[in-house]
């Protein structure tokens, strides 16, 4: 049987995976992880997950989820759901790694 | 190329939006001989190709026209011995590095000097999983063994590697070994790839098309590991197009993502175009990219969907898919202009089928390399 690849966790430290960065292209006005081959650009709400969960010097995702809790004052159990799950999607997608 | 990049919005009602970005294709020399390789059949030969100066300027108008990324690619692009001093030159105008190379010619200190010089991303093709197989095809004895050091390398290196596996008649029963050697070897992405029929390959296609049954098993070895594979490794993969019932979006469309500059210069909506008869290719001579994509001739031919025959024009796809590849198009329907035969749509559908299952049958025929 293969196994089901986890969903990124609170406990989780994550990273830009190599090759990865997060820039702002000022003449279309937009922020995006460049990658391989590959970009993506990022809504307000996907930049404020990346720069508040991901990084060099970001500690767990839980201390991330936390900050934007404060930050959108929004119930924990809420955002904590959409971070986890959009993290997950971009782990999966290859921007981010444990 | 497969790509699910947004679309940019166009700075106006007349321009097009911007290229993702530009393939630069320094050289077509290369050590390798791969019999699908998807060079013209018709070389640039090394002195015709651009000098240092020219592919900075060609940079520079990359920057210009809104290009984010460029791929250095080939032929091998590392024999040319000015790519590092290319490499800092997109850096410090800000475009992201690609390399996308064979790797025999790469060694360590060559790679340090290359992410000094800003590359961020290695490609390394894989001709087989296994050296024996590898060889062959590649006929460059001891590459297979060359690329795995040099993957291993560009690994430790913290550089991003795509492992690029060609799936054909003769590999593709080793699809899974292929993903476990990307997996092995530290590569953040595969892509696995079938040979597309063009240049080289479609000479060659009775050498290389795999069976159906070969085909049906590699589908569900792959659709099974997709799973496990979720956030471990990024895997890229497309039906092979012969056996596919509707076209890929080729290259995101033409015109619309990639701009594909040849070694003398040529710019290209796609690197194959050159086989389409009576499109007009400027150079980098002629003008610059940005005039180039904004209204040269062959960028405009074929670009959105006024150009579109039916079943296209009035099919719901023909924004997702683009009609599909013209160059497939002229290959196996005569005509550039027609619905991608790939397409189940179109009316020379069947044909696909048969040539497939022609070539397919043709065991024993021997491939002819690529030669310069
Ligand atoms: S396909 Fe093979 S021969 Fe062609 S450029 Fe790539 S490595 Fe060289
Ligand atoms: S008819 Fe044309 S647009 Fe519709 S699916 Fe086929 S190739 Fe695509």
């Amino acid at each position: 049987m293969n196994a089901v690849a986890p969903h990124v966790a609170e406990t989780d430290r994550l990273r830009l995976a190599p090759g990865v960065m997060l820039r702002n292209d000022r003449r279309r006005d937009q922020w995006m992880l460049m990658g391989p081959e590959r970009l993506l650009v990022l809504d307000e709400m996907a930049l404020a997950v990346v720069r508040a969960c991901v990084g060099p010097d970001a500690a767990d995702v839980a201390a991330g989820i936390d900050r934007l809790t404060v930050e959108y004052d929004a119930p924990r159990t809420e955002v904590a759901a959409d971070v986890l799950e959009m993290l997950t999607d971009l782990r999966n997608k290859g921007y981010v790694v444990t | 190329m497969s790509c699910a990049l947004p679309a940019f919005a166009a700075a106006s009602q007349t321009d097009p939006a911007p290229p993702f970005a530009v393939l630069m294709e320094l050289t077509h020399r290369c050590p390798l001989r791969c019999p699908y390789c998807s060079n013209p059949v018709a070389l640039d030969t090394a002195s015709a190709e651009l000098d240092t100066a020219t592919w900075k300027r060609v940079l520079d108008e990359a920057a210009d026209v809104g290009a984010l990324q460029v791929h250095f690619s080939g032929g091998e692009p590392c024999v040319r011995k000015d790519l590092e001093d290319l490499v800092a030159h997109a850096t410090e105008i800000g475009l992201y590095s690609n390399l996308i190379t064979s790797a025999v010619l790469l060694d360590q200190p060559r790679l340090e000097r290359l992410q000094r010089a800003g590359l961020q991303h290695v490609q390394i093709s894989l001709q087989d999983a296994e050296a024996g197989g590898a060889d062959r095809v590649g006929g460059f004895k001891g590459g297979h063994a060359k690329k795995l050091e040099v993957a291993r390398a560009v690994v430790a290196q913290g550089l991003a590697l795509t492992i690029n596996a060609v799936l054909h008649r003769h590999n593709i029963d080793r699809v899974n070994d292929v993903i476990d050697l990307a997996m092995d070897l530290g590569a953040g992405r595969i892509e696995i790839a079938n040979v597309q029929y063009y240049g080289w390959a479609l000479a060659n296609r009775a050498a290389l098309m795999p069976s159906r049954e070969q085909l049906l098993a590699m589908d569900a070895a792959v659709r099974a590991r997709l799973p496990e594979l979720a956030g471990r490794i990024v895997v890229d993969y497309v039906v092979p197009d012969y056996y596919a019932r509707r076209p890929k979006s080729c290259m995101g469309g033409w015109a619309r993502r990639f701009m594909n500059v040849t070694p003398r210069g040529r710019v290209l909506p796609c690197h194959a175009a050159e086989t389409i008869p009576g499109l007009a290719f400027e150079t980098v001579h002629d003008r610059s990219l940005s005039d180039i994509w904004r209204d040269g001739p062959a960028f405009t031919r074929y670009r959105g969907t006024d150009w579109m025959p039916d079943p296209c024009r009035s099919c719901d796809h023909k924004e997702e898919d683009w009609g599909g590849c013209r160059c497939q198009a002229l290959a196996l329907a005569g005509s550039a202009d027609a619905t991608d035969p790939v397409c189940e749509l179109s009316p020379a559908h069947a044909d696909v089928a048969m040539l497939r299952d022609r070539d397919a049958a043709a065991l024993g025929t021997e491939w002819t390399y690529r030669g310069l």
